[in-house]
């Protein structure tokens, strides 16, 4: 497992260069700069500004440059459109606040929609099923860029309970609506996944086994039943982690909330190469990361898989 | 020394508490209206500012803020004239070359520093040093002061500027020629002053809540990027007594639905109002949705350059598609917002001008599409041979109800065929900026506020002359007017040679549209370019 692990991080190191540098070269290709304006610079302005920035460089200089300044130094340039803010302070800022509405969406929405997954299979064929697949399917088809203009109108304007938006050190009141917003299609996908896949388990051979030898209900699905009915899950949840903690654009965007997705969105449009190429590496690192654990997690559930 | 900066923000912060405002639950001391205990105006905005560096900062959310935060040599009244800022006036010589600025003795620093003439100096050469390389250093060349342009080449050293200090109070301006509006110029952010101990002891921190020092009505005492910025009343300006609002906040909000449901909630005092609501929002909120002119065009270019269609070329065809559009279906129907239809290029709030009598404004719709039939039969376009070509904008809804909208038009009534594009928008200024189009969305604001910020745009010599227009008369009437004591002559001669030219079609002037609370008091409607200052602004009782 260790051998396994370390491997598995070795090749991530490669996977990581290769991203980075396609992502740089990917940029350059956009039409655009980062100074095109609608008022053009004048050409030399344009070149001191350009050379104040390092872009005058030919760009294999500039791609070293920027490796050499990650690895020694662990700066990942400035920002184009932000002169008092580097990379590193736009992530420092913007993350941890994607990171702690992403990782209490996750955990509501693998909590309830586990809860009612497993619930619905056991009441298989009762209104408790029929109500909890409804809901499922109308709030998959409820995006959340319709939901959060609703909630600010019923919360924040008729009902007046909760604030329209902003962030204010990540109070509660402020993360209500973006927890609802960003964890309802969740919840609806984890439910419907954990019935159907709970549905099947129920009926597998060594579940008939489990309740022939007299087991009460409780401890079949508990014991028995739960780990592997949960596989398929825990292989939509890695993703889903890293969906969910890497931002939403549509959330910060409705809700102002600051956070990572918005800035990543704002750095392509602005053509903010650094800002851009430091936090794609950020995702591609957490995506890697996190497509690691679900492995090691499927081990632990699956005695079946050994690596 | 580090802990300096913290210690003199801790005894600003106590020293507003301390002192307060003198106005709270008072009366204004010239309309007489009862004042709110609250002092705090909160506004949207749309992104992110830029900067608040007066020298660095290129966008009009950030200006608004820099605006509050320093205060340069004149300021502008509500109906955009100008006011005595930091400069109490100025003198210009004989020959228009030399303007000559006396600084009040009371201006401070929120350090407690006083304000001289060398912070003046000093932000000027910053703003044109290749070392800064500011996006706005383009602004110093347009206010044409000595030597600014050949500083911005790196080909004289940034000392060579033609700006001094004699003394503390006295900073002496030299032009490179004469320019009628320069005095009107100094309001602009990039013109305001720094204080160079701050600069020098943060560099690009020195903007930072916790590092800047400014002279302005407001001192910055928060910034959470991409969620809000506060700015607190400055004990130490000038004229502290008189300024009554205590607090102004700005909330980064994207959406600009979302953003009106939280002024509906009363979270805000301003919004802006997205396109087609005016009319509903106008009879359910009467006064607080407001419309009034703004220094804006909308319009769209025709590409004359070698790359251009050859169509292009016959000016038939540019005038059958000009007199095509039905601006009035645009205007009230499609924005609805008390934008106003255009056939000329300058708009018509801009000051000491006035639009010029023009063929096609005076025509009716009828007799537009009658003569525009004629005129592409003319240019030998028909049924059988209709006129085909693309047309480009940039991602936006309303862009895209407009562009929708003119090319019906141009359907039903001439049969012309177009193509429609809209483009990212960096995208779209790349292919725009390099004549890759056949007819192009173009949308300019003035610079400042005379008719040249637009009509040079349609010169040979302009880099924004997206469409590559050249017309000998309108160059050499163009270069008249920046010397000329009567500008009006020149500038309606210029614009009826452009309404007969067609090298643009002009749409509509730009309204700004807002929502705004009916006990925010001192709103300057009337100042066409929106430079708006807290320090004017105040909160009526409710």
């Amino acid at each position: 497992m260790t051998a396994y692990i370390i491997r598995r991080i070795l090749v991530a190191v490669p996977t990581l260069v290769i991203l980075i540098v396609l992502c740089f070269f990917l940029m350059q290709v956009a039409p655009g700069g980062p100074f095109t304006s609608e008022r053009p610079l004048p050409p030399q302005v344009l070149a001191n500004i350009e050379a104040r920035y390092g872009l005058d460089q030919p760009l294999w200089k500039q791609m070293w440059d920027y490796l050499v300044g990650i690895v020694t130094r662990f700066d990942f340039g400035p920002s184009f459109a932000y002169r008092d803010r580097d990379v590193n302070d736009i992530i420092a800022h913007g993350f941890p606040i994607t990171l702690t509405y992403g990782l209490i969406s996750f955990v509501v929405a693998t909590l309830a929609g586990m809860g009612i997954g497993v619930a619905a299979a056991i009441r298989h064929n009762t209104w408790l099923d029929y109500i909890a697949v409804g809901a499922t399917f109308s709030a998959q088809a409820l995006p959340n860029f319709v939901m959060a203009p609703i909630l600010v109108i019923v919360f924040t304007w008729q009902l007046g309970w909760l604030p329209g938006g902003g962030w204010n050190g990540g109070q509660w009141q402020y993360l209500v609506m973006p927890v609802i917003a960003l964890s309802t299609s969740y919840v609806a996908s984890i439910t419907r996944i954990m019935r159907s896949s709970m549905l099947e388990t129920l009926n597998s051979s060594f579940i008939r086994t489990a309740r022939a030898k007299g087991l009460p209900e409780h401890k079949v699905i508990w014991r028995h039943a739960m780990k592997p009915a949960m596989l398929p899950v825990v292989s939509y949840l890695g993703p889903t982690f890293v969906a969910m903690i890497t931002g939403s654009v549509v959330i910060d965007v409705y809700f102002s909330t600051g956070g990572i997705g918005r800035a990543y969105v704002d750095s392509a449009l602005n053509r903010d190469y650094a800002v851009m190429l430091g936090v794609t590496i950020l995702y591609g690192g957490l995506t890697v990361l996190f497509n690691l654990l679900v492995d090691v997690a499927y081990a632990w559930l699956d005695p079946k898989i050994r690596y | 020394m580090k802990s300096t900066p913290r210690f003199l923000a801790a005894m600003l912060l106590g020293a507003t508490a301390t002192t307060g405002s003198a106005f709270a639950a008072g009366t204004h001391p010239v309309t007489g209206e009862a004042l709110a205990e609250q002092q705090v105006f909160t506004y949207r905005v749309l992104d992110e500012h830029s900067s608040v560096d007066p020298q660095v900062v290129e966008d009009v959310s950030g200006s608004d803020i820099v605006r509050d935060l320093f205060e340069g040599l004149m300021n502008q009244d509500a109906q955009g004239r100008l006011v005595p800022g930091t400069a109490t006036g100025y003198t210009v010589s004989d020959d228009r070359l030399t303007y000559t600025f006396s600084l009040r003795d009371d201006a401070k620093w929120s350090n407690g520093d006083p304000v001289v003439a060398g912070d003046f100096v000093y932000a000027w050469k910053r703003a044109v040093s290749p070392e800064l390389a500011s996006p706005y250093s383009w602004f110093m060349e347009l206010m044409s002061i000595e030597n600014a342009a050949r500083i911005i080449a790196g080909d004289v050293p940034v000392d060579e500027l033609g700006v001094s200090a004699p003394d503390d109070r006295t900073l002496v301006v030299s032009l490179s020629q004469p320019l009628p509006y320069f005095p009107q110029m100094v309001t602009h952010a990039t013109t305001f002053p720094v204080n160079p101990a701050a600069v020098e002891a943060h560099g690009a921190d020195w903007t930072k809540p916790e590092n800047i020092v400014s002279n302005g009505a407001y001192v910055l005492t928060e910034h959470i990027p991409n969620e809000r910025s506060v700015r607190e009343r400055n004990p130490m300006y000038w004229d502290a007594e008189n300024v009554i609002l205590e607090r102004t906040v700005a909330l980064v909000i994207n959406d600009e639905n979302t953003a009106l449901t939280r002024w509906l909630a009363g979270e805000l005092d301003r919004t802006e109002v997205p396109a087609g609501q005016f009319p509903r929002l106008q009879k359910e909120f009467p006064g607080e949705a407001i419309s009034f002119p703004r220094l804006c065009n909308y319009y769209y270019t025709f590409n004359l350059s070698e790359s251009g269609p050859e169509t292009f070329k016959d000016v038939r065809v540019r005038k059958a598609l000009a007199l095509a559009v039905d601006r009035k279906i645009i205007t009230e129907n499609i924005l609805a917002g008390g934008q106003i239809e255009a056939f000329t290029f300058t708009p018509a709030a801009t000051a000491d001008f006035e639009v010029p009598d023009v063929e096609i404004a005076s025509m009716s719709q009828a007799e537009r599409d009658a003569m525009a039939k004629t005129l592409l039969a003319e240019a030998g376009y028909g049924p059988d041979n209709p006129l085909k070509f693309e047309m480009i904008y940039n991602t936006s809804e309303s862009h895209k109800k407009i562009a929708v909208a003119m090319s019906q038009m141009w359907k039903q009534k001439l049969g012309v065929e177009t193509t429609l594009a809209n483009m990212e928008w960096k995208t779209f200024l790349e292919v725009r900026a390099n004549q890759g189009f056949e007819l192009a969305r173009g949308a300019w604001c003035g610079d400042y506020n005379e008719a040249s910020t637009f009509l040079d745009l349609l010169t040979s010599p302009s880099a924004y002359n997206d469409g590559k227009y050249s017309n000998a008369m309108v160059d050499e009437m163009m270069t008249l007017a920046k010397t000329a004591d009567d500008t009006q002559a020149i500038y309606t001669k210029v614009e009826q040679e452009i309404a007969d030219d067609v090298p643009i079609i002009p749409i509509y002037h730009y309204a700004g549209v807002y929502m705004l609370d009916s006990d925010v008091g001192g709103w300057p409607v009337n100042n066409i370019e929106q430079n708006w200052y807290s320090k004017d602004l105040y909160k009526i009782a409710e």
